[in-house]
């Protein structure tokens, strides 16, 4: 057997201000084979940002360890954190990230900009838009992100994240700032990623969205309280065709 | 991977982010144009003052030079009469002997002219002119490195018999002949005959910005029988052989001329002795002062577009803090976000510079239409704006982009 991509070894983090001490993440063993689409929820405050900003190389634990794809990473410079993040992890945010007044497809290019070996502009743009094909906004790599919705916005964003073909995605509230319908459409473009054979790894304090992961891990206090597989996942295309339904009866009536 | 290619992959590397920042400062067009203004204004303040500086200082420096070569020039002191003082070579103190014993006692002296001079009205061709009359040797012209532009100076013997001739400046010529050449044609001097045997070139305004062009020159000695009637002359204009002999010519001198007069040591003169290289040395450091004064207030300004262009990086860096998380987040080193704000800081500076030569360049030839000098723009301060403007980019430039490369990627992502 291959692997994990990811193994935890009783990671710690903890926040020390002046006068209190916060123990943000109190010991989480945990380990996410590769392939895996794992909806990591629980309350705020419950660690599970920390978590994710440990597993997405952007923090660095206090204690415990951390192998991605088999490298140490729990003790690595800042400069080897961004190569590793540039090669291996693609970010999808609850608020999009976008840059203001930059075309989708200069979005898209971003993190080429900073890839080891360096990516000729030609190249850039091929893959930039194969990206954006994934996600089905080839159309629009002209238009900024002002000029496009909520829910195409957020594909940018995948776009973005898939463009250096990552082993892994981690999503924060993916679907935070969309409405229920855009939402699934968003889920169903994750869940056919994940068939594609990339890790998901997503925050998220829904039950609805969660449904559509493989396998749901709840968080509190800064443990691990439950990690079980989700034997039923949610269809995105079911969900989809359920919603247009009501919305017809709604009307209807 | 071999160092060559580390080394090359380091320079793609910065050339792409080079290209970053300058669309970051395309996209801010309006805002990088009045950045940069601070420092365009203070390039070119700085070239053009150090031009206009070095356009007078060349002009002062050619007029003390027009004095003449390696002259020396010594007055008689100032009368007293009644406890009034008249002005220098008013005294009645210096002779002709004096003059003619420099000459032959003192080492190193190559010509020597006396000179007495008044003002009186000339007449010629019909028409009368008021002008000063100057009294001198034959070698006068050669002491003053002046040139005739038609006809010959008087002679020595024409000096020694005080022949009635005259050599004339070009603005008087010009004032009684108009057109017509004066050679030949006689001038009156207060009513005596003289006949015009030389016309000097212009030579323009003079240190005290009188025109020297406008003068009669005659023999000494005809001036002094037939025009003042004195025995005592009002200086003596003296050429020494090299400017290496000046100071010990004027220590002579100065010696031959107390003994002379019977002054005792611990008296004071009663003549003095005017330098020509000294004057020239004074005025060349007190126009260097004045030009590196005006470089240094326009340095002032530099230094001000400078603290602009920091201004601007910092609130930039507090603009686009999230913008800069989402870079580090998808893969930018601390080096990449600090090189892309320190290119964006130079950029500026330098497109500054580089326009502000321009308009330096540009504002020191309107300068010029307006002043009678021509001010000199000097390669020298427009490397030297262009590096201290690069510099400017790197030294203010450097503190807004170490902030930026500092930024914690999680506290950036959240920045509203």
């Amino acid at each position: 057997m291959s692997p994990p991509l990811i193994e935890l070894r009783g990671i710690e983090k903890t926040y020390r201000t002046e006068a209190v001490e916060v123990r943000a993440v109190r010991g989480v063993d945990l380990r996410i084979a590769r392939g895996e689409f794992v909806a990591v929820m629980g309350s705020s405050g419950s660690g599970k940002s920390t978590l994710m900003n440990i597993l997405g190389c952007l923090d660095r634990p206090t204690g415990g360890e951390y192998f991605l794809d088999g490298e140490a990473v729990s003790q690595m410079k800042k400069r080897d954190l961004s190569i590793l993040r540039n090669a291996k992890i693609g970010f999808v945010f609850q608020s999009f990230n976008l840059l203001a007044r930059t075309s989708a497809i200069d979005n898209v290019e971003l993190p080429m900009f900073y890839s080891q070996p360096l990516v000729a502009r030609a190249q850039r743009r091929q893959r930039a838009l194969e990206a954006l094909k994934k996600v089905g906004l080839s159309d629009r790599s002209g238009h900024h992100p002002s000029q496009l919705s909520g829910g195409q916005q957020q594909r940018i964003a995948i776009a973005r994240a898939l463009v250096n073909s990552p082993e892994l995605v981690l999503a924060d509230e993916p679907t935070g700032n969309l409405d229920t319908r855009t939402s699934a459409e968003i889920m169903g473009l994750f869940q056919a990623l994940n068939e594609a054979g990339i890790t998901i790894i997503m925050v998220t304090h829904e039950l609805d969205i969660a449904a559509y992961s493989k396998r749901v891990i709840v968080m509190r206090d800064g443990r691990i309280l439950s990690d079980q597989v989700n034997e039923t996942p949610r269809h995105a295309d079911v969900e989809i065709a359920r919603i247009d339904r009501e919305e017809r009866e709604a009307k209807l009536g | 991977m071999g160092a060559f290619s580390t080394i090359g992959v380091f320079c793609a590397r910065s050339l792409l982010t080079a290209w970053i920042s300058m669309r970051a400062l395309r996209r801010n067009a309006m805002r990088s144009t009045l950045t940069a203004l601070g420092i365009i204004i203070g390039v070119a303040s700085v070239v053009t003052m150090v031009a206009v500086g070095n356009g007078a200082q060349a002009r002062i420096e050619g007029q003390v030079a027009a004095l003449g070569q390696n002259m020396l020039m010594i007055f008689a002191g100032s009368r007293r009469a009644g406890g009034v003082h008249g002005g220098l070579g008013s005294a009645r103190t210096m002779t002709v002997s004096d003059a003619l014993a420099i000459e032959r006692e003192v080492d190193h002296v190559v010509a020597v002219s006396p000179e007495v001079s008044t003002v009186a009205q000339v007449a010629a061709n019909g028409r009368n002119w008021s002008t000063s009359v100057a009294g001198e040797s034959q070698d006068y012209l050669k002491i003053r490195d002046w040139k005739l532009s038609s006809g010959m100076m008087f002679s020595e013997r024409e000096v020694r018999s005080a022949a009635r001739v005259a050599v004339v400046g070009s603005k008087t010529a010009n004032e009684l002949f108009g057109p017509l050449d004066p050679l030949g044609q006689s001038l009156r001097i207060r009513n005596i005959p003289f006949v015009i045997i030389g016309v000097l070139s212009s030579k323009g305004a003079g240190m005290g910005g009188q025109n020297q062009d406008d003068r009669v020159v005659i023999p000494f000695t005809t001036a002094m029988k037939r025009l003042t009637g004195e025995k005592f002359i009002r200086s003596i204009n003296i050429q020494i052989e090299s400017s290496a002999y000046m100071e010990s010519a004027q220590q002579e001198i100065g010696n031959l001329l107390r003994q002379r007069h019977g002054i005792p040591t611990g008296r004071e003169d009663d003549f003095n002795v005017f330098n020509q290289k000294e004057i020239a040395d004074t005025v060349g450091s007190i126009s260097r002062v004045i030009t590196l004064l005006l470089g240094a207030i326009s340095g002032i300004s530099l230094v001000v577009g400078g603290i602009g262009i920091m201004n601007i990086m910092l609130v930039s860096v507090t603009e686009r803090t999230r913008e800069i998380g989402i870079r580090i987040a998808v893969g930018a080193q601390p080096g990449d976000i600090r090189l892309q704000f320190l290119i964006e800081a130079v950029t500026l500076s330098l497109f500054g510079g580089a326009l502000g030569v321009l308009f330096g360049v540009g504002a020191a030839h309107l300068v010029g239409m307006f002043v009678e000098f021509v001010p000199v723009v000097s390669p020298g301060s427009i490397v030297l704006a262009f590096s201290v403007s690069f510099g400017i980019g790197v030294f203010f430039g450097f503190y807004p982009a170490r902030k930026a490369a500092a930024l914690d990627p999680i506290v950036a992502l959240r920045y509203e």
